[in-house]
C-alpha cells in the first residue's frame, strides 16, 4: 500500500504557526496501516502540537476526525462547510488526501501532515520497504517475481551494476541489491538463460514521465452508454 | 580482415595484433582548457587512446563531450564516455550523433556511479536505459544507420563501441555472463575496472577464455597504480566495486612513505608484464588520474613505448 | 398472448436487470450458453431508477470480454421493453434465437478435467 512518513514537528508547527483554530484529519486507509495517520498518530500529533504551542505561550485549539478514506469524494464530502470553521485543517493521509480536500473546499487551506513516500508492504511489525514505482507496465514475471524498476537504485534491466557487493547495493549498506537477488534466484533454478539477450528499451508513457494518469473502468461509469 | 567498424586508433591497433595501452584523463571541474590541455601533454604519443570520464562519481565536470571534441583539435585520440544516469535517450543519440561529427570514434558505454556519491546528490536519476541497451543502441545506429525508433540516420556514427567490466562486483559467478550479454549487444572492446587482486582476475579470465570471448571482443586490463598505502586504504573502504588485497596494503605499508608511490609504480609495471603474457587480454588500460603527469614514465618502464603507428 | 417464441430461450427471472451481474453473463458463456441476453424495462421506466441502466453497462463490459478473447460479441446483447410488450418480448426471443443460429454454436467446449 501506500507509505508515507510524518513530517517533523517543526515542519507541521511551522504551518500553523498563524492558527489558533485548527481540524487534524486522520484516515482509516493506508496510513492507518502503516502507522501514520490513523486515529492513534492524529492523536499524538494533536498532544505534541498543543504541548508545543503551550510551551511557546500561545495555545492551540485542535479538534480531530478520522475519515474512513480521504481518497474519495463520498468520505471527504462528509465534512461538509464545517470544515472552514477552522483557520486550517492538517490531513493526515497521503497526498491523495489533501488534495481530494483542496479540490472541494476550495476556500479552505489544507496542510499534509505526511511525506508520502513510496508504494510497500512490511517486512517486519514497523518496518516497511519499496516493492513498487507504479511504472504502468508490470513485467516482474521476468525478473523471478523482482522489480528491478523499483528495486534497483538504477532501474536497471540487466544488472547488477560493478557497485553491487556482497548482495548489498552500492548507495546504502542496508539496500539489498536487487539484481544480486534476481541472479542468485535464475542461477538457483538454471534459468539463467532467462537473463541473457537485450531487453526492449522500457516504454515509460505509462508511468509518471507520460504525464499524470488516469484508469478507467468503463462499465462502472455512470452516463456512460 | 574485415572492414574497420570505426576507423579510430584503438581499433587499428587492436586489429593488427598489438597489445593495446591506453589511457584516462578526468576533465577539469571547470571550463579550464588550459589545465586540460597540459595533461593531454603528457598522454601524447604515450597511449593509443585516452578515456575522457564523464561525471566520474557523480561529480560535476566538464563534459566527456567537449573534452574529447578538444582532445581531437590537439591530435590525440579521445575514448568518449557516456554514463547512463544523466541522459535520456533523446540525449544520448543527440550526442553520439554529435560525437561522430566532433571527431571522436571511440565510446565507451557505461550504467554511472549513483548520484548521492557526488556533489550534487540531490537530482533526479535518469536511467532512461540502462548500459546493455546503450551497447546495443550505438551498434544499431552505426551499423544500420537508424535510431532507436526505427528511423533513418543521414549519416550514421562509427564509433568503436566499449563497456566496462568489473570482476570483482558480485555475484562473482555472474560477471562472465554479463560480459557475454555485453559482447553480444555489440561491444567491440571491454576496459575491466582496476584490477588489483591478482588471483582472482587469473581465474575470471580463464572463464573468458573457456567461453570463447576473448575471441569476439578485445579485452582490456584495467590498473591504477597506487600513490600510496593510504590510497589504498581509502579505495578498499569506500569505492564501490573494489577488491584490494591486504597483501597489496601491507606491501605498501612495508616501505618508507616516501618510497610507497614508487613501490605502488612497481606493483602496476609487474601486473603489466603479466598482462602482456595473460591469454585472453588484449591490452592495458591505465588509469592515473590526477596522475597524468607519471604516464610518460610508467609507459616507459612498462616497455610499452613506442605506441604502435598504424 | 399465446404467442410463441423459439424454444431454444431459457428463461430466467430477476426482479431487475440490475440484479444481474458480470459474472452470471460471463459463467453462462463459460457453461456452454451458445448466447445470453438481458432484458430489461424501458430506459427511463426502471422501477430502481438505473438498474437497467447498469445492466446495459455491463452488457458492454462483457461483450468488450468476449472480444478480447476471439468470440463473437454479439452473443451477447442487451434488450430494452416494457412487460406490457409481450409481442415485443417474442419478436426478441427470436430475433436473439436466429442471430445465434446464424453464427453457429458456441466455441466455448465443456471439458471436464481428465
Amino acid at each position: 500500500m501506500i507509505v508515507a512518513d510524518r513530517k517533523s514537528l517543526e515542519e507541521i508547527l511551522g504551518m500553523v504557526a498563524d492558527n489558533h483554530k485548527i481540524l487534524i484529519l486522520g484516515c482509516k486507509g493506508c496510513v492507518t496501516v502503516c502507522n501514520v495517520g490513523g486515529l492513534k498518530e492524529v492523536e499524538i500529533l494533536t498532544s505534541s502540537l498543543k504541548i508545543a504551542r503551550k510551551k511557546a505561550g500561545s495555545p492551540i485549539d485542535i479538534d480531530i476526525q478520522v475519515l474512513e478514506r480521504q481518497c474519495d469524494t463520498e468520505y471527504v464530502a462528509e465534512l461538509g462547510e464545517a470544515v472552514n470553521d477552522y483557520d486550517s485543517v492538517v490531513s493526515m493521509a497521503c497526498g491523495v488526501g489533501p488534495q481530494f480536500l483542496s479540490e472541494m473546499y476550495k476556500t479552505q487551506t489544507f496542510y499534509p501532515a505526511v511525506n508520502t513516500t513510496f508504494f510497500g508492504g512490511a517486512t517486519q511489525h514497523g518496518v516497511w520497504e519499496e516493492r513498487c514505482a507504479g511504472c504502468g507496465t508490470c513485467g516482474i514475471h521476468m525478473f523471478g517475481g523482482l522489480c528491478p524498476i523499483a528495486r534497483c537504485a538504477k532501474s536497471l534491466l540487466h544488472g547488477p551494476c560493478g557497485g553491487s557487493s556482497k548482495g548489498v547495493c552500492e548507495v546504502n549498506a542496508e539496500t539489498e541489491c536487487i539484481w544480486d537477488a534476481i541472479v542468485k534466484k535464475k542461477m538457483e533454478a538454471g534459468q539463467l538463460a532467462d537473463l541473457m539477450g537485450v531487453r526492449g528499451f522500457k516504454d515509460w508513457t505509462t508511468a509518471r514521465d507520460g504525464g499524470p494518469r488516469r484508469s478507467i473502468r468503463e462499465e462502472l461509469v455512470q452516463g456512460n452508454i | 580482415m574485415s572492414e574497420l567498424k570505426s576507423g579510430s586508433n584503438l581499433e587499428k591497433v587492436l586489429k593488427a595484433g598489438h597489445f593495446a595501452f591506453t589511457g584516462e584523463c578526468g576533465p577539469p571541474k571547470g571550463a579550464n582548457v588550459k589545465h586540460l590541455k597540459e595533461k593531454f601533454k603528457y598522454l601524447k604519443g604515450n597511449v593509443d587512446c585516452v578515456n575522457l570520464t564523464d561525471n566520474q562519481t557523480a561529480v560535476v565536470r566538464m563534459s566527456s563531450l567537449a573534452a574529447s571534441a578538444l582532445m581531437v583539435t590537439e591530435g590525440l585520440e579521445p575514448n568518449f564516455q557516456m554514463v547512463c544516469r544523466d541522459r535520456n535517450r533523446l540525449a544520448m543519440m543527440s550526442d553520439i550523433l554529435g560525437a561522430h561529427a566532433l571527431g571522436v570514434r571511440n565510446m565507451l558505454c557505461l550504467s554511472g556511479d549513483h548520484q548521492s556519491f557526488g556533489n550534487h546528490p540531490q537530482a533526479k536519476n535518469v536511467h532512461d536505459i540502462d548500459s546493455m541497451q546503450l551497447i546495443a543502441l550505438v551498434k544499431k545506429m552505426r551499423d544500420e544507420g537508424k535510431f532507436m525508433n526505427g528511423d533513418d540516420i543521414d549519416v550514421p556514427p562509427e564509433l568503436f563501441v566499449g563497456a566496462a567490466c568489473n570482476p570483482f562486483a558480485d555475484p562473482y559467478e555472474y560477471r562472465v555472463y554479463r560480459l557475454a550479454n555485453k559482447i553480444t549487444a555489440g561491444a567491440d572492446f571491454i576496459q575491466t575496472q582496476c584490477i588489483f587482486n591478482m588471483e582472482k582476475f587469473r581465474d575470471f579470465m580463464k572463464k573468458v577464455v573457456d567461453m570463447g570471448l576473448h575471441e569476439r571482443c578485445y579485452i582490456l586490463a584495467g590498473v591504477t597504480p597506487m600513490k600510496n598505502a593510504g590510497m589504498a586504504n581509502f579505495m578498499k573502504k569506500f569505492v564501490p566495486g573494489m577488491d584490494i588485497p591486504d597483501a597489496l596494503i601491507a606491501r605498501l605499508k612495508g616501505v618508507e612513505k616516501k618510497d610507497q608511490a614508487e613501490e605502488g609504480i612497481r606493483f602496476a609495471l609487474e601486473q603489466v608484464a603479466e598482462f602482456k603474457e595473460m591469454e585472453g587480454v588484449a591490452g592495458v588500460h591505465m588509469m592515473a588520474i590526477e596522475w597524468e603527469h607519471m604516464v610518460p614514465e610508467i609507459a616507459e618502464r612498462a616497455g610499452v613505448l613506442p605506441r604502435p603507428v598504424v | 398472448m399465446r404467442l410463441s417464441y423459439s424454444a431454444d430461450v431459457k428463461i430466467i427471472q430477476v426482479p431487475c436487470t440490475g440484479r444481474v451481474d458480470i459474472l452470471h453473463l460471463l459463467n453462462a458463456v463459460e457453461d456452454g450458453a451458445d448466447g445470453v441476453y438481458v432484458a430489461g424495462c424501458l430506459e427511463g421506466e426502471c422501477h430502481y431508477i438505473e438498474g437497467n441502466l447498469k445492466a446495459r453497462r455491463k452488457v458492454i463490459h462483457v461483450k468488450k470480454i468476449l472480444a478480447e478473447l476471439g468470440i463473437e460479441p454479439e452473443r451477447v446483447e442487451m434488450y430494452n421493453l416494457s412487460s406490457a410488450q409481450g409481442a415485443r418480448f417474442a419478436e426478441i426471443a427470436n430475433e436473439m434465437a436466429e442471430r445465434i443460429r446464424a453464427l453457429g454454436p458456441t466455441p466455448v467446449k465443456n471439458h471436464t478435467a481428465a
